[in-house]
């Protein structure tokens, strides 16, 4: 992998998490580089998302250390995880039905005027800058973003995260409420963003579509991690056998 | 349908209704409010002119609902609720509940009479009628309303205890509070100071209604412009002049018509009396004198103007729509919910105290039962005026609509004798019908 000299964008080093006796997260070790994709695989419960969940902030792990850049970085909630640069779309498009695109898209960082009032005409002004860029068909910029398609809430989504300079982007089953053309489009928007020298953490049920995009694949199961691969090395059925048995297939296992 | 202009095919026709952008839903809610207000106008009307035949002319005329005094009253009335239920949008909005502010309210209006009546005077010697009683008093109340408030929404929002709960709780704690704090007696008569906050006691004058009015018309129409300004700045699509040369006239005739009808009440004979006699004079023949603005109504209305720039211009009101549309999304994008939640009972215990002081001031002493039921009228207010149960949707000016629809409802039945039981029936079927047009209303129209 070209990008791999130097230290990690990202660097979570023995994650703990549990819940209430349960370890979601047992001492988990995995990196990421700038300008690479990593593909986090598991069956639902594995811990996929508790563990990218404590670098997003919205969980604390209960102890191991998150390296950012080669500095130990301290993320309490998702404010801290924002200064880093870290950007998290969700599988449940953490989006405010009630709101439009522009204020979704500010929400947590709204522009204000000098006087510290909400500044909505220039966000809209901005909102419509971005998504002439992202998605030329996304009109709907007055309404609520409930009355928009699952392909236009998802591109709300990820403005937000391309708008604030994202260096570390996550991605939660980014595709799982889209149609096949949408999916197309977060694809190609994914590589678009790894040439733009982003970290990308994707998690994804789907093998196929992690062969494709991703770089390394990360599969997890009861919470530890059994291991990580060059996607390029191996096959799906490789993949899939870790995930289902739970160990690297022997051939790799070296 | 509003969302036809999905292609951008731009060719769509639109309707005057459209180009003005005038909330149908608020549109209706006036309607509502006019056909109530007709209803008695007639009803008192045909009691009046009882045995003239089909007048209906005349019964619009001889109504006694529509009278100045009678809209001044109304107006005096709903203040208490009205400000309340501002408050109670931001707790619906938020997915919460609060059964508590009836109940909170009369502790307020405790700890006001208390702090006027003994505090301030007898223990700090300043003596009744002090000028520093009734503020003092006031911001004492306002504090227990801000201090229970927050502790109420803290249990809900860091401890996690739903606020039906909480506030449940709170309605059967605080009244009986107050009843010890005042030592089960009734409190009066308050500060002659304090009672300006009631209604009559407190009023403007003609004039500075007036002054009041047109500053009030100039800024509303400044507004509009202002807002046409910056939207032409970042070249947005703005309305046809026409159409905000019709809204800035629609909003000042608005206000200029209700200080014409506030300044149409004159204040009676016999108080005009004792007001001169105060004085040592005796009231010239023919002398008339209009009350004005009551204070309280003007407490009313910048309350209004602060809860609808807090929910439309700041970011504590984005976060507390945003918590409402999605609590999740909202705290995974930065938002400290916990602390909003916080925040947001706090001040509508603040409002609680505010309330308690027109409340008790406009009954002149503090009551034991004062704020009873308040909890029901507030929350139906707000949820008449449109505010969703499921959070995320509700406005300022809708709740103080909705607050006006019940009083004036409420005001209108008492007039032509409807018995009290069969008031309580005629709210209770307008709440859940009102409820029902809206959802209704938003099925047809697709908004969610």
């Amino acid at each position: 992998m070209a990008g791999n000299t130097g230290a990690p964008l990202v660097d979570l080093r023995d994650i703990h998490i549990s819940f209430g006796g349960i370890k979601a997260v047992d001492g988990v070790s995995l990196d990421l580089y700038p300008g690479e994709v990593v593909g986090l695989l598991g069956h639902n419960g594995a811990g996929k998302s508790t563990l990218i969940k404590c670098l997003s902030g919205a969980y604390q792990a209960d102890s191991g250390e998150i390296y950012i850049d080669g500095q130990k970085a301290d993320i309490q909630n998702p404010r801290d995880a924002r200064a880093y640069n870290i950007e998290t779309i969700y599988q449940t498009l953490a989006l405010a039905d009630n709101l439009d695109a522009a204020a979704n898209l500010f929400l947590g960082r709204e522009l204000t005027t000098a006087l510290g009032f909400v500044d909505d005409a220039r966000m809209e002004a901005e909102t419509r800058k971005i998504m002439a860029r992202l998605n030329p068909n996304f009109k709907k910029l007055k309404e609520p973003v409930s009355a928009l398609s699952g392909g236009q809430r998802q591109s709300v989504a990820i403005a937000r995260a391309v708008y604030f300079n994202a260096r570390i982007l996550i991605m939660d089953e980014p595709t799982a409420a889209l149609g096949p053309q949408e999916t197309q489009m977060v694809a190609e928007l994914i590589q678009e963003l790894k040439r733009q020298g982003l970290g990308i953490f994707l998690i994804d049920h789907d093998v196929h579509a992690v062969k494709q995009l991703c770089d390394r694949a990360a599969v997890m199961k009861n919470g530890q991690l059994i291991g990580v691969v060059k996607v390029d090395e191996v096959t799906e059925d490789d993949i899939l056998a870790m995930i289902i048995l739970g160990k690297k297939p022997e051939h790799l296992a070296a | 349908m509003t969302d036809v202009s999905h292609s951008g095919t731009g060719k769509t026709r639109r309707s005057v209704m459209q180009t003005l952008e005038i909330d149908t839903r608020l549109l209706g809610m006036i309607g509502a409010f006019v056909a109530i207000a007709l209803a008695f106008q007639i009803w008192t009307g045909v009691r009046a002119s009882a045995g003239g035949g089909f007048d209906p002319i005349g019964w619009l005329t001889n109504g006694r609902f529509l009278i100045p005094q009678n809209t001044y009253n109304i107006a005096v009335q709903t203040v208490s609720i009205a400000i309340m239920a501002t408050g109670m949008v931001f707790i619906i909005v938020t997915r919460h509940i609060d059964l508590s502010v009836g109940s909170l309210l009369a502790l307020c209006s405790a700890v006001m009479a208390m702090v006027q009546t003994q505090i301030m005077p007898h223990y700090l010697g300043l003596g009744l009628e002090h000028p520093l009683n009734a503020p003092v008093a006031v911001l004492a109340g306002i504090a227990t309303g801000v201090l229970i408030g927050g502790f109420q929404g803290w249990l809900v929002g860091y401890q996690g205890i739903p606020s039906f709960i909480v506030t449940l709780g709170g309605l059967l704690i605080w009244s009986r509070v107050a009843y010890f704090v005042v030592g089960g007696q009734t409190i009066g008569p308050l500060d002659s100071t304090f009672l300006m906050l009631g209604g009559t006691n407190g009023t403007i004058g003609a004039l500075a209604s007036w002054v009041l009015g047109a500053t009030g018309a100039a800024i509303a129409v400044w507004g509009i412009w202002a807002a046409r300004r910056g939207k032409v700045g970042h070249g947005f699509a703005v309305k046809p002049v026409w159409a905000e040369v019709t809204l800035s006239a629609i909003a000042a005739a608005a206000i200029l018509g209700f200080i014409a009808l506030i300044n149409a009440t004159q204040i009676p004979p016999g108080r005009l009396t004792r007001i001169f006699a105060a004085r040592g004079e005796t009231v010239p023949e023919g002398y008339t004198e209009a009350f004005g603005l009551p204070i309280s109504v003007i407490l009313l209305l910048l309350v209004a103007l602060a809860m609808t720039v807090i929910a439309v211009r700041t970011r504590f009101g984005r976060y507390i729509f945003a918590t409402g549309g999605n609590p999740d999304a909202a705290a995974l994008s930065g938002i400290n919910t916990k602390l909003l939640t916080v925040k947001v009972f706090a001040l509508m215990g603040g409002l609680c105290g505010l309330s308690a002081a027109v409340a008790s001031a406009r009954l002149s002493n503090h009551s034991l039962d004062l704020g009873q039921l308040d909890e029901l009228r507030v929350i139906a207010a707000a949820v008449i005026g449109g505010t969703a149960l499921a959070g995320g949707l509700g406005t300022i000016h809708g709740a103080i609509l909705g607050a006006l629809i019940m009083q004036a409802l409420q005001s209108g039945m008492a007039m032509v004798g409807v018995d009290a039981p069969f008031q309580n029936i005629v709210v209770g079927v307008v709440l859940v019908l009102a409820v029902w047009i809206d959802i209704q209303y938003r099925k047809r129209s697709g908004v969610k």
